[in-house]
């Protein structure tokens, strides 16, 4: 009996778990056994089904947008010279 | 009546990425992107004087932003490009409209594609003002720059659960608010 409750628990996954492998395959950072079981729930769990729906779309709208944002160091860099600027705008 | 006031030592956490999305789809260019929003950072601090308060400050440094493109398109348009323009645009009164045209194509995308990218990458940029600022730090990190996991949890000392758990609260609200804005 705890042995078949074992196997449940491996296979069935709860929304939140589910949620979360759903996360990381748009990063490409769920495994294969991750996978395997979010597709089981996938199969009779509305509530999966949407949020991997309205996941899946987030993912694609960003990727065509080409949506940009600065790195750290282009970031430094530019309040750097910004407050060079400051410091000389407040003195004069 | 003025409402809104200028605080240039917030404009770069607050607006820097907003204005680096807007100049790259403009100009296609990393580096030229860059120098673009350092000019118009500059450029906003030694005409403070002249904001009267009555758009808020994002709207005003974009205002800036746009001519600073239109004159870097035309200071290179009229380096190498006068010959040409001299053949399609004979009127001097259609400057103004050469300019803007030859701003929206960088040649990879057409006019239409390029526009509703830019039109999204604001909607997008909308609806990230609404998340924390940690939110907002980790989802830019992970899904625009691509950086791995551990990467973000070192620079933000923070565990990977608590990035998964944050990544979570962002996407969710992203999706609801672009949801109602765009798709």
């Amino acid at each position: 009996m705890e042995e078949i409750s074992k196997r449940k628990s491996l296979l069935f996954i709860s929304c939140e778990e589910a949620f979360h492998i759903c996360d990381k395959k748009q990063y490409g950072e769920a495994s294969f056994w991750e996978m395997l079981k979010l597709n089981l729930r996938l199969i009779w769990c509305n509530m999966t089904k949407s949020y991997v729906k309205k996941n899946n779309q987030l993912t694609t709208t960003i990727k065509t947008s080409r949506v940009e944002c600065l790195h750290k160091s282009e970031r430094e860099v530019l309040v750097e010279r910004f407050n060079e600027h400051l410091k000389n705008e407040m003195q004069s | 009546m003025s409402n809104h006031q200028l605080n240039p030592n917030n404009w770069i956490d607050l607006y820097s990425d907003y204005l680096f999305n807007y100049t790259i789809t403009r100009v296609n260019d990393r580096e030229i992107a860059k120098d673009l929003i350092q000019d118009t950072f500059v450029a906003g601090l030694k005409s403070m004087k002249n904001f009267k308060g009555e758009a808020n400050e994002r709207t005003w440094l974009i205002s800036i932003l746009k001519r600073k493109i239109i004159d870097y398109y035309r200071k290179i348009n009229s380096n190498k490009g006068k010959a040409e323009v001299r053949m399609t645009y004979v009127n001097d009164d259609q400057e103004g409209d050469w300019l803007e045209e030859r701003a929206e194509d960088d040649g990879q995308l057409n006019a239409e594609e390029t526009i509703e990218n830019s039109e999204l990458g604001d909607a997008i940029y909308n609806c990230m003002d609404k998340l924390s600022e940690k939110e907002a730090t980790v989802f830019k990190m992970k899904t625009i720059l691509g950086y791995e996991t551990e990467t973000i949890c070192n620079e933000l000392g923070i565990t990977a659960s608590n990035l998964w758990v944050i990544l979570h609260r962002a996407r969710t609200q992203l999706a609801e608010c672009l949801e109602k804005k765009w798709l």
